[in-house]
């Protein structure tokens, strides 16, 4: 019943995250609930002073944010984090990827939504606005006029706009339109068999080409793959270096020469070398050069012609403005690219480059690269479907669940799992889920792939990561039956571990206060989740975000019932 | 701009000679090139003609502009100050408005411009901006340009200690230069390169330091904050210092370039920019927006890869040769 509550009240908002609209989400069955509890039995781990304020906050912002599943999350997730970002700070612009561009269209969808019917002129003001917000983003300008288009056509409509969520419909149009505009589906990359596997990566100066190509390396590495790392850099001063040490880092072996000799001799005897090493992906990082530049082009058509690379990469600053295209276009006729990576994603950079390149050149964007560390988190396979949904403000659980899977050790949240329902949670496990959440990468990132919760990462509060190390130290000033047993820890040994810890006497007993609020949730939320998931008997807990975690969580059956 | 004042007219590290002047001015068209024939240069047939001025031509004035990386809202300011001005002045057809548009973007340019005084020792200059914007570079090019022309004595400080390999690359250009360099090498703190530098700067008496720092994207906080903590540095060892906190802007840039500008205007407290790669856009128009957004001055241009492509920004023959038609 309560199920079906829910999805009433979701025809009426007008928040425009469509999740369960987005097709991604439902044509995979694997979102089923087992999926998902190892996550979220580890996040609620995290619960502090979770109380009716937040929930009501929560409700009040994201109560219309659609699906129960969201709700199931949020519900967790919010008091969760609104802890650990107990001091706000001031920020100058917080960093998710594609926020203002996300902001901006979410203003636009949500004016339409208010608007409850909507004639052909509401929706054309409305793709007023998103083509400003397209511009401002430095999407290329035929590709917005393109994509403007296409929506109006659509979304005008007789279909669209007499049905029963027309806003809701406009913002399917949008996000598919996204998606085609972004390339449809994932292309990974060319495999030569037998190898090795030659890639080149190619840019403008400055795009992250060295950098990226020691990700590249990692990342193939952790694909059970051997990769060789060639510096053909022989112009920039200390380019050579940077990726020997980048190499160290990672432990890649890197193949370089002097400065004098030319890149295509180095290319040709560094593909020797890894034929006769057994090396089965080569990866060459190329100077940075201007597309106008006739000799350096040239020279990378030589690069190609002695080691026939499979894969012509181009390496795109996010940041780049509207000359993205011809940057991509120029390369494009003259070395025949095979795709496209972008980079410097973290920025808040509104992305218009990977939007355009794809759209204008046809050619597939393979990665997007995040930050400066190199580490497992900061290169991704690029999905179109979950960035298109991370553009709309719709989250990208997808990716968030493929990297927690990644990540996590079954068995150990199963263990998890078992101990928070009997209520039997101590600070051994908080430590433990403390750490497998640092591994899920920075608070921040987390939050913004989760439907919905991508204001609040950016707008609200900062991740206060200062604050878990002090949580850290505390616990570790426990002794290990302190830690099992929170209930003995009285006034001497708060002193002690208060001492112990460096931090103040009011800072122990806020933990262990919050620690003990956060059993009591812990053993409610998962006491109704007993895998049928039909919410029976809760009706207390209504006021607490309605029900478990993935209370009711069922991709099929929503989009039947929004289909129509 | 007036000869004399070419030559005289700002601080110590104008051209001094009529050729140079000539020559940087030559050099600043030819990095020109590529935006004149893209969009500025289909903005100039536009207002080429004698045709009457029609509504059509200011869209299209407006489509071009956004395409040039001018950025909307500097756009719509641009395109409705020149439409009034040509309503006061009573232009009727296209070639007038021009020199109206002209003198709008110059205006826009001119607004924050300040004479540089330089007379503080050492003067202390630190480079900022994010990641692969072209900082090493242009201070490669600032301490060329200063030891081999002005014959200053200069001094670098390496204060990239993060990125693999950064300060390798600032101790090459200086050997290259022939000016020392103040390094500690990788994973070193940069506060305490900064220190060791000013430090050395003014036991040597050098005149001018120029401090290098890591890229930073402007939405990553922390980073952000480190760039505080090297000006309270700098601040500590002399009040007065940095003298000029140079931002370093990738022409290619879009308009993430004026959240940019403005992150680091508030928190480094950036007092001019240098923009650099303009020979490889056809575009550019992030100058304008820049300069209309965060009301500091356009210092310099880079124009090319090698030591000598630097040109101190001038906006009339900026803004000229962006039109100029060959």
């Amino acid at each position: 019943m309560r199920h079906k509550q829910s999805l009433i009240g979701i025809k009426r908002v007008g928040q425009p995250a469509i999740c369960a609209g987005s097709p991604s989400l439902a044509e995979r069955p694997f979102l089923a609930r087992n999926r998902h509890r190892h996550l979220c039995y580890c996040i609620p781990s995290m619960v502090q002073g979770f109380d009716a304020s937040h929930t009501r906050r929560y409700n009040s912002m994201y109560g219309s944010i659609i699906t129960p599943h969201v709700r199931g999350w949020a519900s967790v997730l919010l008091p969760s984090f609104s802890c650990w970002f107990a001091r706000v700070r001031k920020i100058i612009d917080c960093n998710t990827m594609f926020e203002s561009l996300t902001d901006r269209l979410q203003t636009v969808f949500q004016k339409l939504g208010s608007k409850g019917l909507l004639t052909e002129d509401d929706v054309r003001e409305g793709m007023k606005q998103v083509r400003l917000a397209l511009l401002e983003a430095d999407v290329n300008y035929k590709v917005v006029k393109d994509f403007v288009k296409q929506v109006t056509e659509q979304a005008i409509g007789e279909a669209v706009l007499k049905s029963l969520s027309p806003d809701q419909q406009v913002v399917k149009i949008v996000h598919q339109e996204l998606i085609k505009l972004l390339g449809e589906e994932h292309v990974p990359l060319e495999e030569a068999k037998p190898g090795p596997t030659i890639i080149m990566l190619v840019g403008l100066q400055g795009t992250g080409k060295t950098t990226l190509a020691a990700k590249l390396a990692l990342h193939l590495r952790k694909n059970h793959k051997r990769p060789l790392l060639v510096a053909c850099d022989v112009y920039r001063p200390a380019a050579i270096k940077q990726l020997e040490s980048l190499g160290k880092q990672i432990n890649v072996p890197v193949y370089s020469e002097s400065t004098d000799e030319r890149p295509p001799e180095i290319a040709r005897r560094a593909i020797e070398y890894a034929r006769h090493e057994m090396f089965n992906t080569v990866i060459i990082d190329t100077a940075g050069r201007l597309q106008i530049d006739g000799a350096l082009m040239q020279e990378l058509n030589d690069i190609h012609a002695v080691v026939q690379s499979n894969e012509r990469l181009l390496v795109v600053d996010a940041m780049t403005g509207q000359e993205a295209v011809k940057v991509a276009e120029t390369f494009n006729e003259q070395v025949a690219l095979t795709g496209v990576v972008m980079s410097k994603m973290d920025g808040d950079a509104r992305g218009g480059a990977a939007l355009s390149v794809r759209a204008v050149t046809g050619l597939p964007i393979k990665f997007m690269s995040t930050g400066e560390k190199i580490d497992g988190n900061t290169l991704e396979a690029f999905h179109p479907d979950r960035l298109a949904s991370r553009i709309l403000g719709m989250g990208d659980v997808l990716s968030l669940i493929e990297r927690a899977e990644q990540l996590y050790d079954e068995e150990e949240a199963r263990k998890m799992e078992k101990k928070m329902r009997k209520g039997k949670f101590d600070f051994e496990d908080f430590l433990n889920a403390m750490e497998q959440m640092r591994k899920l990468g920075p608070f921040q990132q987390i939050l913004g792939m989760i439907p919905g919760m991508g204001q609040l990462a950016r707008n609200e509060e900062l991740v206060d990561e200062q604050r878990i190390k002090h949580i850290e130290a505390m616990i570790l000033s426990m002794t290990p039956y302190e830690r099992r047993n929170p209930d003995v820890i009285k006034r001497s040994r708060r002193e002690r571990i208060a001492r112990g810890s460096g931090m103040k006497m009011e800072d122990v007993n806020a933990l262990i206060k919050q620690f003990q609020q956060m059993q009591r949730v812990m053993k409610d939320l998962s006491g109704g989740d007993n895998g049928t998931g039909r919410g029976k008997g809760k009706k207390g807990r209504r006021g607490r975000g309605g029900g478990g975690p993935m209370d009711g969580f069922d991709p099929q059956e929503i989009m039947r019932r929004l289909g129509r | 701009m007036s000869l004399f004042k070419r030559l005289f007219g700002r601080g110590q590290d104008a051209p001094r000679t009529e050729a140079e002047a000539e020559q940087e001015e030559q050099k600043v068209e030819q990095s020109l090139e590529k935006s004149r024939q893209g969009l500025f240069g289909r903005i100039a047939d536009l207002f080429s003609t004698g045709e009457p001025i029609t509504d059509e031509l200011w869209d299209e004035l407006e489509e071009l502009l956004i395409q040039g990386d001018v950025g909307v809202e500097t756009t719509l300011y641009l395109v409705n100050r020149t439409k009034d001005r040509c309503n006061r002045v009573g232009a009727k057809r296209a070639n007038e408005a021009r020199e109206m548009l002209e003198a709008e973007m110059v205006s826009i340019f001119q607004e924050h411009v300040y004479e540089p005084t330089m007379q503080a020792r050492p003067y202390v200059i630190l480079v900022v901006g994010v990641n692969g914007a072209g900082k090493t570079t242009l201070i490669a090019k600032l301490a060329h340009r200063y030891s081999k022309v002005f014959g200053k004595k200069v001094l670098l400080a390496a204060g990239d200690t993060f990125r693999a390999a950064a300060s390798e690359q600032l101790e090459i250009w200086a050997e290259r230069t022939g000016v020392p360099v103040i390094s500690r090498g990788q994973g070193a703190d940069a506060g305490a390169v900064v220190y060791d530098a000013i430090d050395a700067a003014v036991e040597q008496d050098v005149d001018i330091l120029i401090v290098d720092t890591a890229g930073r994207l402007q939405a990553k906080y922390n980073l952000m904050r480190e760039l505080e903590k090297l000006r309270n540095i700098i601040r500590r060892r002399i009040p007065t210092a940095p003298h000029e906190v140079l931002l370093v802007i990738d022409a290619t840039t879009g308009q993430n370039g004026v959240l940019q500008a403005k992150a680091f205007r508030d928190t480094a407290g950036v007092t001019d920019v240098a923009v650099t790669k303009l020979d490889g856009t056809a575009k550019g128009g992030i100058a304008l927006a820049i300069a209309q957004d965060i009301a500091r001055p356009i210092r310099y241009i880079g124009t090319g890869e090698k030591m000598t492509d630097l040109a101190l920004f001038d906006s009339q023959s900026f803004v000229r040769s962006l039109f100029a038609r060959s």
